[in-house]
């Protein structure tokens, strides 16, 4: 048998450790008996009648797992803090509120492997002495809230929730709580007052959730990968889940493929392989032979990495050292067809329309920097104002209220940084060299002009004149640059500067 | 089956688990289609349905068609995969309704895979 | 207790003291624009970011509780060109309207900016003027001159108990607005102007018959509400010898807050028909006369009444838009000089 047949086969797959993504595209997730059969809800049964709450503390502590929501906080740490806070009440919260463009590796597991997710929260819920838990998530995943429904209500059939789990008298429930679409409410603080039923706006930390959260009382918020990863590691050991990953960041971290890259989708990856290993082992390299121009990570809050930076290994520290941020894990590869201001403008814009509105800097700042940006791409930039879009950025980042704000400038000011090339070019020579702002681009007909005259039918503004047999000529004052021209030439004699 | 009975001990649990895999025929035929949100966007519930009208049509009672999540190529939904008892597993991709019945139909009826339908053809 | 320094300053204050109240404590000002001692911190307009040592970023000195040891700079480059840029993103989207805003002279928006050198000029106007909201007959809602600092969400929700008024839409778009935006005076609103009182700029301003600005300002007198018996103390905004602002005193009391009546119910005092003296009934028209003739008059009908017809010819009803002492005066007059127990009050119906 010459030729593979079988998703383990390939490369895609078999270089990829899914731990999180274990069952994903394995098992029927609206059964709960595929779920055990998988060794589902072996690690809670381990929990409660084996290892005792600080039995799993001390687990989720050695294993080295941090927060996959993207701030890499110890979550053993974070459990601890949980289980030392006084409170009559405790809560559990799984962040499922997934908002950065072109990430989906928490909807696949809650699609894929819902259980895991449960199983995870009563677990946690048991070590901190929690008695109720929330899913907060968004109502645009309508097959995620379904199948969690039905996955909250076989566990409950089965005895894994509600009272007396595993005969222990410990006992646990988990209500879902849908997000309108506001992307802030993935910020804790924000999260936790729209499950309030207030409007989602951060609130100043201190005092921070594990001792005041939802309705002032202890609460543990996890994102939904970093719940995926703990039924493994109590099942299989700490030590079994620390050999896996850096030496910072232990284990694996689901990234979502995206942009100008021959294999996209999502790929589990140990944490500390190197960016390139991911781009071009994995995901096949760029498309059509161009060239890797950058890869964003971290979404809105990240930042885009060059060529140069192409061999660092992603961890959380090492992505921050170079301007970037590993995120919920978004990974959208551009090669030489993308313009970075363009990007970085698209970064902002989704910044600026996500902001709460609550703080001054996130608000207007963010809104007067996309001006800026608008300006350099419609070619009316200034050499100053790359200046004032550092100064801004720096502010920003410097003043803001929550981490949507303190992050918003980052696609800005790594953009800046790696490829201000690109941005003089817009702004001194009024050139957008990937060719992709509109206003900056010049048609032109070239000598292979054959005066069929077909640019001149498709023109829709009519500013394309020759004869018959002549090569024409674009009139760049009336052009609006749709590119039908370009397209129509049979011969391939209009080009775009 | 689980009889709604609270699972109370590790050794409970792990029989049921047993249970669960004693259930399943020896001559079993898995075919697990991804029904994601990316799956369905693609369109995999007609190539779901087709593929288990065939199976009733055929009376292949051994042959048992179930949804799954993502596997994480989205680019090649719909897609479904084929578990036989001997453990070999075949993953069709870029699937319609009709690809669907056709790849059965080889597959399943005169044991020839359809390679260019196949993962490896596509990638 | 806990030791902090504060541009160089020792400072002792209370666990749990924000950096912004330490530092007023030894008369260290920071400026803010969303804070206000009766509210919940919110930390919104940033103004108030300190430089702590060891801290990478600029920290809302509202927000962020003293710790032991903490060093603090309040004042540095680094501050004022954040606060400069903050103050100038708030000004750019601003009504360049100084000129004839009402508020001219007592805007903390102005003061800020007059502190930290923001110019007006580089700032085109806005083009398309938000019209004033003014459904509600007390005062008006100019949305454009809002900053969005929440002080008046908070001081209806956290103080006043209405919560009437919330942030609608977000990011650049955010606003004050109230349920189904219908105009204020359709909503739960019970026009206490409180929001009112607290609005740094001219966003949220009475409505008032004359035009002045705080420089044509005579006086302020210091007065105690006349409509109940609580005693909220006010200060009467008086020019050319009228009032024409009323302003809730925040060391009375009533820490600042007022009801409809106290805030806005002013006008009876320059109204034509306000009684300034007493008037004695004569035949079928009335005269004036001095208190101390109408006084004189009323004590010798009622020790007339009372030769004649004793106690039970008396009965008094007090109301509780006197003080206590006024009401305990007066069933002690019925009491002890009437000698009847007929007095009552309208508080008791």
């Amino acid at each position: 048998m010459d030729q593979k047949h079988s998703v383990l086969e390939m490369d895609y797959i078999r270089k990829q450790e899914r731990i999180a993504l274990k069952n994903c595209g394995l098992i029927d997730p609206e059964r709960i008996e595929e779920y055990i059969r998988y060794d589902g809800y072996q690690a809670l049964a381990k929990a409660i009648l084996q290892l005792g709450p600080e039995g799993v503390i001390e687990e989720v502590e050695a294993s080295g797992l941090r927060g996959r929501g993207g701030a890499g906080f110890p979550t053993g740490r974070k459990w601890r803090s949980g289980y030392l806070a006084k409170g009559n009440e405790k809560f559990i919260i799984c962040n499922a509120d997934e908002g950065d463009p072109g990430a989906f590796m928490d909807r696949s597991i809650l699609e894929g492997d819902p259980h895991s997710v449960i199983e995870a929260m009563t677990i946690a819920a048991f070590a901190i002495g929690a008695t109720k838990g929330f899913i907060y998530v968004r109502a645009e995943y309508p097959i995620a809230v379904k199948r969690l429904q039905i996955a909250i209500d076989q566990a409950h059939e089965m005895g894994f929730l509600g009272s007396d789990i595993f005969g222990s008298g410990f006992g646990f429930d988990i209500e879902l709580r849908l997000g309108a679409g506001a992307f802030v409410c993935g910020e804790a603080k924000a999260l936790i007052a729209s499950i309030e039923g207030k409007r989602g706006m951060p609130t100043p930390k201190p005092p921070r959730t594990n001792d005041k959260g939802l309705w002032s009382k202890p609460t543990i918020l996890n994102n939904v990968e970093t719940f995926a990863n703990i039924p493994p590691i109590i099942r299989n050991g700490a030590g079994w889940y620390a050999a896996i990953g850096s030496e910072k960041s232990k284990g694996t971290k689901v990234f979502a493929l995206g942009g100008k890259i021959n294999r996209t989708g999502l790929v589990e990856i140990p944490i500390g392989t190197p960016l390139r290993e991911v781009i071009f082992d994995i995901g096949g390299g760029i498309p059509g032979g161009k060239k890797f121009k950058a890869v964003q990570t971290g979404g809105p809050s990240g930042g885009c990495i060059p060529t140069e930076h192409l061999d660092v290994k992603i961890d959380y520290e090492s992505l921050q050292d170079i301007g970037s941020m590993m995120g919920s894990g978004g990974m959208i590869v551009m090669d030489e067809d993308n313009c970075m201001v363009d990007i970085a403008r698209f970064f902002l814009e989704f910044s600026v329309e996500e902001s709460c509105g609550k703080c001054t800097p996130c608000r207007e700042g963010t809104k007067k920097m996309l001006g800026i940006l608008e300006k350099i791409t419609s070619g009316e930039g200034v050499m100053s104002d790359l200046d004032d879009l550092e100064r801004l950025g720096q502010i920003i980042k410097d003043t803001s209220l929550c981490g949507l704000g303190k992050t918003a400038p980052n696609p800005v000011l790594s953009t800046l940084k790696y490829f201000r090339d690109e941005y003089e070019a817009h702004v001194k020579d009024k050139t957008c060299p990937a060719g992709v702002c509109k206003a900056l681009l010049q048609y032109t007909i070239t000598d292979k002009c054959i005066g069929c005259g077909i640019c001149k039918t498709v023109c829709p503004v009519s500013c394309i004149t020759g004869n018959k047999k002549e090569k024409h000529v674009i009139d760049p004052s009336a052009c609006i640059r749709c590119g039908a021209c370009q397209e129509a030439c049979p011969v391939d004699a209009i080009i775009k500067r | 089956m689980t009889g709604g009975l609270a699972v109370k001990s590790f050794e409970e649990l792990m029989a049921l688990k047993e249970r669960i895999g004693r259930e399943e025929a020896t001559d079993e035929i898995k075919i697990m289609v991804g029904m994601a949100t990316c799956g369905i966007s693609a369109g995999a519930k007609p190539v779901m349905k087709a593929l288990m009208a065939f199976v009733e049509e055929q009376g292949l009672k051994q042959v048992k068609v179930k949804q799954t999540g993502c596997i994480g190529i989205c680019r090649l939904e719909p897609m479904f995969e084929i578990f036989e008892p001997g453990g070999e597993r075949t993953t069709y991709v870029d699937m319609t309704p009709e690809k669907a019945v056709e790849v059965l139909e080889a597959h399943l009826l005169h044991h020839h895979v359809i390679e260019k339908y196949t993962i490896g053809a596509y990638d | 207790m806990i030791k902090l320094i504060i541009d160089g300053v020792a400072v002792e204050v209370e666990k749990g003291t924000s950096i912004l109240d330490a530092a007023r404590s030894v008369n260290i000002k920071i400026p803010t624009l969303c804070h206000d001692d009766r509210l919940k911190p919110s930390g919104a307009c940033r103004i108030c970011g300190v430089e702590i040592e060891g801290s990478s970023e600029l920290q809302a000195s509202c927000t962020t509780p003293a710790r032991e040891g903490m060093v603090v700079r309040t004042q540095s480059d680094r501050i004022r060109a954040s606060r400069k840029q903050l103050l100038e993103l708030i000004w750019e989207d601003h009504p360049n309207e100084c000129l004839s805003c009402q508020k001219a002279g007592e805007c903390e928006l102005q003061d800020l900016c007059y502190d930290y050198g923001v110019e007006a000029e580089g700032f085109a106007p806005l083009k398309v003027r938000t019209p004033l909201e003014d459904s509600n007959p007390f005062y008006t809602f100019d949305k454009d001159k809002c900053i969005l600092c929440g002080k008046c969400v908070r001081v209806c929700e956290e103080l006043q108990g209405e919560s009437a008024i919330h942030f609608v839409q977000r990011g650049h778009e955010t606003a004050i607005s109230h349920p189904f935006e219908k105009g204020m005076a359709y909503s739960t609103c019970v026009s206490c102007g409180n929001c009112v009182e607290v609005c740094p700029t001219a966003a949220l301003m009475p409505k008032t018959e004359e035009k002045f600005r705080v420089w044509d300002i005579d006086k302020k007198v210091r007065t105690t509400c006349s409509y109940c018996g609580v005693g909220c103390q006010l200060d009467l905004v008086v020019k050319d010898n009228k009032v024409v602002r009323v302003d809730a005193a925040r060391d009375g009391e009533n820490e600042g807050m007022l009801c409809v009546k106290g805030k806005f119910g002013y006008s009876f005092l320059s109204h034509e028909d306000r009684l300034t003296t007493p008037l004695i009934r004569e035949g079928d028209g009335f005269r004036e006369a001095s208190w101390d003739e109408a006084l004189d008059l009323v004590a010798d009908r009622m020790t007339g009444i009372y030769k004649a017809h004793g106690s039970e010819a008396f009965a008094a009803f007090a109301s509780a838009r006197c003080t206590n002492e006024d009401n305990y005066v007066l069933q002690k007059m019925v009491r002890g000089i009437f000698k009847t127990n007929n007095i009552d009050h309208c508080a008791r119906l």
